[in-house]
């Protein structure tokens, strides 16, 4: 792989580099909230931003008792030795993490890059489509494609137009942009999709589409998409454990045949992709994600001055 | 010496160790069988027959001096039986627990042709786990050379390769994907049988071998073998990253909610404590849970279940108990506990709920029939046999394919089935890099893997130009304690110089 001088001279090498990484946990160097809800953490782990490439992820533990949770690499930085993460708070680890997560503390522990990298292949022209959370996963892809000469036609959906946020890094890579908001507060008034249908009747030779967001998001635009044979690549989220091919708990259904997502993904063929038992799947855990959250609520009541509970 | 036993003299009766009741410890975690007193394991060193020919070293496969340790128990000189153990093996206290002993060391045991046979296990571990309590470290003088070497992989292939380079005086770093060290003895054995402690004595002691540890380290992604021997300095590297990869049937129903690898439940459980409510990962186990398999694996995860309050552990397997490749105690442990076996029945449907939750299997009974060209009798479906049961989790214990992320990201020569090709000193395809433990062999056993991990150090070193000679004893200073559990031990703090 050619990532020419990336790793240090021999002598100081990787060990240091992770030694020194370890003994203080893996340290946030930024954090910058995009709504009560939505969140970014840049990490410093030089190893890591020289690995990282688009469509990869990483494994965090927030602290020691913490769960394993599996992120997307939004973005990383060689040159600073940083990645960043951009994190929606739906459940009892994430929400602690936007409670608990400061610049100057750190994580317990991160792992990756996992996954096989995202094929940012020959295609002349292609969409990048995120929804919601679904924008900052599909950013490093959308760039990666802009550096190999694509004309890289750029859509991002939000709910409102307070939700938008990294408008400015697309406009930065895309040839264009289309903005889908579901109110019509932006750009255009509904779902990511109705920007596919302008983007393919403006641009009949687009060879690839690349959609991430919530499983029904990704299944409307592989829809959209299938009448016109346009290759649709999808990344998939169930839940993890390991990230290592160990457990089969990311297992998910592509083409009738068994695949885990964290090996063998997570970009897979949307038109392949068995959503409805992705959506299933998710589902596994929803009564002890509640009662978890809920305990942790009750606890934040108990524990936290009322101004800071619910952070950001 | 005492005059020659023989089979009349010794005593006739194997010493059983203290075991917890079987109704109170399927509600715990606690170790299910304890340790050997002194006097117990003074007592069972008595059966040992010290046969000039033993079978018990041929049939272990790190030929642990068995008969030479046994005799120092003996003689109650238990540091010199832990010298006796290390030198062939780092993990007695391990092995001594989790090795398949009926089939490896006792099984061919001569008193065991008309008594039991000698508890060499019950016995190594006794000795291990005095090593621990006592502090006992084998730490040889090592004369450092330049030499660095990457161990990819925790787990007991990669401990050992790790310690025998250490010991050569090469800096050694291991390289782990989770965020701690053991492989599967840390995720995958639960603590009634292997308790953290000792994974964790063991661990430090390679720690003060100078062997350090990077966790958090997914090598091929975080950096490649290629990386490892090239920009980042490394000598030689050894892969040991285990089989991992979990098998699902292929029946219908496979991908129902609460269907679930024994891997990723004993994970969950062992590793992400679950069970245990001051950690966040969830573990939802139903009343009725149905375990397909019958390995240790299968064992393990069955055991756990009970454990966590449900009602009905039942074990599906589709030959005998016979065949069952489990250890003999784990299937008789789980008996006791109340795990009820359906020996002869194959899965073929896993029915679920309009919600996608598994509400029971559909299975059928098999029969043996004509013995193969092996002369194993194989298992075949009666016809008209299904039936259906109610359950509401579904665990798979049905082994294990490759891991495929060295595969995917490093050029070393593969075998069809995705494990790594290896000669006959474990070396790769790839020049400086060697393979062992379960991502060679498939899934198999903790001291084969352990036994990989020494035949690659050796390969290794010879690569290296590093002479193979045997470890080197630095003298400890003698402590104020010089006595463990009442018995002196001063004049045990020899040097211990053997040369190879
Ligand atoms: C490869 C991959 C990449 C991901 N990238 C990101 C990312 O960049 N940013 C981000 O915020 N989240 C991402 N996720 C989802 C993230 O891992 C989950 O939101 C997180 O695990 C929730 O943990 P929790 O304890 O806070 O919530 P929980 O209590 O576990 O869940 C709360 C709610 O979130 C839903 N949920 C739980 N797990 C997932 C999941 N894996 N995917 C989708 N929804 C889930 C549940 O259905 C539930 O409704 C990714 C998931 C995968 C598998
Ligand atoms: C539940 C269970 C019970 C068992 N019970 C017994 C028993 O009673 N007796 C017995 O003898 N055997 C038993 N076995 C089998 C035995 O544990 C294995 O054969 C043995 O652990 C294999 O050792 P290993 O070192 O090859 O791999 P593992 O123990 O699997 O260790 C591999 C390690 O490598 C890490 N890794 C993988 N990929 C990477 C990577 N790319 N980068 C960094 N790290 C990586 C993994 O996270 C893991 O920690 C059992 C197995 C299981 C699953
Ligand atoms: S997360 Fe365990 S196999 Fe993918």
């Amino acid at each position: 792989m050619g990532r020419n001088g990336s790793l240090e001279a021999p002598g100081t090498r990787a060990s240091t580099m992770l030694g020194t990484s370890k003994d203080s946990g893996y340290g946030i160097v930024t954090r910058e909230d995009f709504s009560d809800v939505t969140f970014l953490l840049e990490i410093r782990h030089p190893l890591m931003a020289q690995a990282a490439q688009p469509g990869q992820f990483v494994i965090v533990m927030s602290h020691a008792e913490g769960e394993r949770i599996p992120l997307t690499i939004a973005d990383f930085d060689r040159g600073k030795g940083t990645i960043t993460l951009v994190i929606q708070a739906v459940g009892k680890t994430t929400r602690e993490m936007q409670q608990l997560c400061r610049i100057g503390t750190s994580l317990f522990a991160l792992v990756g890059p996992m996954g096989v990298p995202s094929h940012v292949g020959g295609a002349r022209k292609v969409t990048c489509v995120g929804g919601g959370l679904g924008v900052a996963p599909v950013f490093p892809q959308a760039r990666a494609f802009k550096e190999a000469g694509a004309y890289v036609i750029g859509i991002i959906g939000f709910r409102t137009r307070a939700l938008v946020f990294w408008e400015d890094k697309f406009r930065s890579c895309c040839d264009e942009l289309i903005v889908c908001t579901d109110d019509g507060s932006m750009g255009v008034k509904g779902p990511v999709t109705e920007g596919i249908k302008r983007a393919i009747a403006a641009h009949p030779d687009i060879g690839e589409v690349v959609a991430i967001g919530p499983p029904l998001m990704m299944k409307a635009c592989a829809e959209a998409t299938r009448p016109h044979k346009i290759n649709t690549m999808v990344s998939l989220n169930p839940v993890m454990v390991d990230g290592t091919g160990m457990c089969g708990g990311c297992r998910v259904r592509v083409g009738g045949q068994i695949k885990f997502a964290c090996v063998d993904g997570p970009d897979f063929d949307g038109h392949q992709v068995d959503f409805e038992d992705l959506t299933t799947r998710l589902r596994r855990f929803a009564t002890e994600e509640k009662s978890a959250l809920d305990r942790w609520s009750e606890s934040c009541r108990m524990t936290t001055p009322p101004e800071e509970a619910g952070g950001g | 010496m005492a005059k020659k036993r023989t089979i009349r003299t010794i005593p006739q009766e194997r010493t059983r160790p203290h075991e917890q009741d079987p109704v109170e410890r399927a509600k715990n975690f606690s170790e299910v069988t304890c340790v050997f007193s002194i006097e117990d394991a003074v007592r069972e060193s008595e059966r040992c027959l010290f046969c000039p020919d033993p079978k018990c070293v041929e049939g272990c496969p790190v030929g642990i001096d068995i008969p030479g340790f046994i005799r120092k128990i003996g003689e109650k000189d238990f540091r010199g039986a832990y010298d006796v153990i290390t030198d062939a093996n780092l993990l007695a206290s391990v092995c001594g627990r989790v090795c398949p002993q009926e089939t490896q060391c006792e099984g061919p045991c001569p008193v065991g042709e008309n008594l039991e046979p000698v508890a060499i296990g019950r016995l190594e571990r006794f000795v291990g786990d005095m090593a621990i309590q006592e502090r006992w470290t084998n730490i040889p003088y090592v004369e450092p050379n330049r030499y660095r070497v990457g161990i990819i992989g925790s787990g007991p292939a990669g401990m050992a390769c790790a310690a025998d380079m250490a010991k050569a005086g090469c800096e050694v770093t291991v390289f782990e994907a989770f965020h701690v060290p053991g492989g599967v003895l840390r995720y995958g054995i639960p603590d009634f049988r292997l308790p953290n402690e000792v994974i964790d004595a063991e661990i430090d002691n390679l720690r003060a071998l100078g062997v350090r540890f990077e966790c958090n380290t997914l090598v091929g992604r975080l950096f490649t073998i290629e990386q490892m021997i090239g920009e980042m300095g490394f000598d030689a590297v050894f892969v040991g990253t285990g089989a991992g990869y979990p098998r699902f049937m292929g029946i219908p129903g496979d991908s129902l909610n609460n269907v679930l690898s024994a891997n990723e439940l004993l994970t969950r459980c062992n590793m992400m404590r679950a069970r245990d409510s001051s950690h966040d990962t969830p573990l939802p186990l139903g009343r009725r849970v149905a375990v397909i398999g019958a390995g240790n694996t299968a064992m393990d995860a069955m055991r756990v279940c009970m454990r966590l309050g449900s009602e009905h552990v039942y074990c599906i397997y589709r030959r005998t108990k016979a065949e069952s490749p489990a250890r003999v105690e784990e299937v008789h442990h789980a008996e006791e506990e109340g795990i009820e076996f359906h020996w002869l029945t194959n899965p073929i449907e896993i029915l679920g709920d309009a919600e996608g939750n598994v509400r029971g299997m559909r299975c059928i009974r098999m029969e043996l029939g004509e013995p193969d060209e092996s002369g194993r009798r194989g298992p075949v479906p009666v016809a008209g046999s299904e039936f259906e049961f109610e359950a509401d989790t579904v665990v798979i214990a049905i082994g294990t394919h490759a891991n495929p992320i060295i595969g995917q990201t490093a050029k070393l020569k593969l075998s069809s089935r995705g494990y790594i090709e290896v000669d006959e000193n474990l070396a790769t395809s790839m020049a400086g890099v060697f393979a062992g433990g379960d991502i060679v062999t498939g899934a198999a056993t903790v001291i084969e893997a352990m036994g990989a991990g020494r035949k690659a150090a050796r390969g290794m070193k010879a690569w290296l130009g590093i002479r193979d000679t045997d470890t080197v004893y630095q003298p400890e200073p003698v402590g104020g304690e010089a006595t463990i559990l009442g018995i002196g031990i001063a004049e045990k703090n020899f040097v211990r110089v053997h040369l190879g």
